[in-house]
């Protein structure tokens, strides 16, 4: 197999890889500290305001690992550089 | 299929490029710039509020309010600034929803630009209120042996709040335009409406911690001030 079919078929499998499994763990956690202020919540309904922009808050910062791992899967399979090179060899 | 706002690219001369990104943000800025002056050209405080100063009004009294609860200090200090960004993120995210635009906070530019005002304005304020030598004090607080984390943590956040942007505006771009080649019909609409929905908690999100980075770095009482930004963060909310 040449580098670039070598490089392609990594590329998509490992970016697969990526989205799937960084999306486990923030998905846990959300879920978490979704039934933990949805209790809160059940118990003090007067404080939803703060628990929900507490919540909003807490959620989007746990959010933000997936973000990565899904700007890196999108690098891989977009711009990816090694890509990029491979080609630029080829031709040139 | 082109999902950064900065390759879409309207006009060029040698390396000097007009692009999407820059075309909306100026959209963006001269619509809120437009609108507040034509907004507060004649306010009034008698019985005839028109509905527009109405509107801005309590716009602001709601922010206010959020900076209030969120920082417990009071608001006028950071009204500008955190008022600024909210509503500057709130209408470029927003801006997609009208056909043929491209929301410039789906370009990484925008985002760290902006990271980058709330990575100056943290010393800023810092120093305005404590002054040079109490600001810098915080960073060796427990022992002088945390000052490189301390220095790291500052510098990744700062990532952290360019790329959650990013990353959140982007992928709902992305997601519309390939629902778009797979189900055109009716599900773009309700990834749009869903988009609305997480282009405002983002521009709120963003706002607040922002707003947290630069009251952790002013507060001049109570002796926690040494803790890392999820630490503070869960002081002052």
């Amino acid at each position: 197999m040449d580098s670039i079919s070598i490089i392609g078929m990594v590329s998509i499998i490992v970016s697969g890889f990526t989205i799937a499994i960084g999306s486990m763990g923030p998905a846990f956690g959300e879920a978490r500290a979704l039934a933990q202020a949805l209790s809160a919540i059940a118990q003090q309904p007067d404080e939803s305001g703060t628990l929900t922009r507490t919540l909003f808050v807490g959620l989007a910062m746990v959010e933000s690992t997936a973000i990565y791992c899904f700007v890196v899967a999108l690098i891989l399979i977009f711009a990816n550089p090694f890509w990029d090179f491979v080609i630029k060899q080829v031709g040139g | 299929m082109e999902f950064n706002p900065d390759n879409i690219i309207y006009w060029q001369w040698d390396f000097v490029k007009i692009n999407a990104t820059l075309i909306y943000s100026w959209a963006v800025i001269l619509l809120l710039w437009i609108s507040s002056w034509l907004i507060t050209r004649n306010l009034t405080s008698g019985p005839g509020l028109s509905r527009w100063q109405n509107l801005l009004e309590s716009i602001v009294s709601i922010i206010q309010d959020q900076i209030r609860e969120a920082s417990q200090q009071e608001p006028q200090k950071y009204l500008s600034f955190i008022g600024t960004l909210f509503l500057f993120i709130v209408f470029s995210n927003i801006i997609t929803i009208i056909p043929g635009t491209s929301a410039p906070t789906a370009s990484l530019s925008t985002t760290a630009a902006l990271a980058a005002c709330v990575f100056v304005a943290v010393p800023v304020f810092g120093i305005v209120t404590r002054g040079v030598k109490g600001y810098l004090m915080q960073y060796v607080k427990p022992t002088p042996f945390m000052l490189p984390f301390n220095i790291i943590g500052e510098l990744s956040r700062t990532m952290a709040l360019a790329i959650r942007l990013f990353g959140n505006i982007m992928s709902g771009t992305l997601v519309v335009a390939i629902l778009l080649s797979l189900a055109p019909l009716f599900f773009p609409v309700i990834m749009q409406v869903l988009g609305l929905l997480i282009g405002f908690i983002q521009a709120y999100v963003f706002a607040i911690l922002a707003l947290v980075y630069i009251a952790s770095a002013t507060r001049v009482h109570g002796e926690n001030n040494n803790q890392d930004t999820t630490g503070s963060f869960k002081q002052s909310i």
